[in-house]
């Protein structure tokens, strides 16, 4: 078994506050979730945790940040890119709930 | 070697040599694929999303959050599990590696039966994929598509890790193997983070 030493040497300590961060983000999801706001509001305070969690995760605990700069780039340049392609589709949804349909 | 090796190294230098990003294949492959699941999972959400808004009497039939609190703290620890598992597969020490995955594999077992049990539950209180005893019928297939990816996804992390563990144990595979399972099951993990307030916390029956 390890030594506290040997797990702060080898970086381990880092992968216990980044866990305790990341535990602390989705509590805050969970808080967020017993506020009186409306429903965009709380979406878009979700998805800001939500993004900062995952980011952190990526980042630490998928070794992301310790990789090349130039595929940490292709990774987050290419799928950033795709996902916001994705978004097109929302006006549509506003469309649907407010004009029943019948909109042009 | 031969002349045609011989030939290529003299015309290409280091293009033949230099693996790309500096990464393994391996590791690449599984970056990939990661990436390309991440789409599949996006576009399911954007729809759940899309489906959501776009209805009036979209259900809010979650009334405890402790279930998929408990499921969170277990599917979150199992990446820190996974993480000392490969640092531990890197030191070169073999059991406690294999110990670490094997602990990991066996949150994502609890996290899994959670899940079904919690399933049972919505499908006892008359829940199907067509309709619902709250509102629209599109929340049942939205919600059980898009958990149902998700769980897919962890049953066949839980069988990968099984599976990476035992063969490194057997010294099939070595750390790098490991680190790559891991990453994985750390792509699961992050799913989860999106997962969790679109369709439960953002449906919590108020």
């Amino acid at each position: 078994m390890p030594t506290a030493a040997e797990l702060k040497r080898e970086g381990t300590g880092k992968y216990l506050v980044v866990y305790l961060c990341i535990l602390a983000f989705a509590g805050l999801q969970f808080v967020i979730a017993y506020q009186n706001i409306t429903a965009s509001q709380m979406f878009r305070r979700m998805f800001s945790v939500a993004l900062v969690e995952a980011g952190v995760a990526v980042l630490f605990f998928m070794h992301l940040w310790a990789e090349k700069r130039g595929f940490l780039l292709f990774v987050v340049i290419f799928t950033v890119f795709v996902l916001l392609s994705m978004q097109f589709g929302w006006t549509d949804s506003f469309r649907l709930i407010h004009c029943g349909g019948y909109c042009s | 070697m031969s002349q045609a090796d011989l030939t290529m190294q003299r015309h290409s230098g280091g293009m033949l040599t230099d693996r790309p990003f500096a990464i393994p294949t391996k590791k690449l492959a599984m970056w990939l694929f990661i990436i390309a699941d991440t789409m599949t999972f996006s576009a399911c959400l954007v729809a759940y999303g899309f489906l959501r808004n776009a209805t009036p009497d979209w259900p809010r039939p979650f009334h405890s959050i402790v279930n998929v609190a408990v499921m969170t703290f277990i599917l979150l620890t199992s990446s820190l599990t996974m993480l000392l598992g490969a640092q531990t597969a890197k030191r070169g020490d073999q059991a406690g590696a294999f110990r670490w995955t094997m602990i990991t594999a066996l949150a994502g077992v609890m996290f899994a039966v959670l899940h079904i049990r919690e399933w049972l539950g919505l499908i006892g209180e008359g829940m199907t994929l067509f309709k619902n005893p709250w509102g629209t019928g599109l929340f049942g297939a939205a919600f059980f598509s898009v958990t149902g990816l998700h769980i897919t996804h962890v049953i066949a992390g839980v069988i990968a890790l099984t599976i990476v563990g035992l063969r490194y144990k057997g010294g099939r595979y070595n750390a790098d193997d490991i680190e790559i399972v891991g990453l994985y099951w750390h792509f699961v993990d992050l799913v989860w983070m999106f997962v969790v307030p679109f369709v439960y916390l953002m449906n919590l029956a108020h």
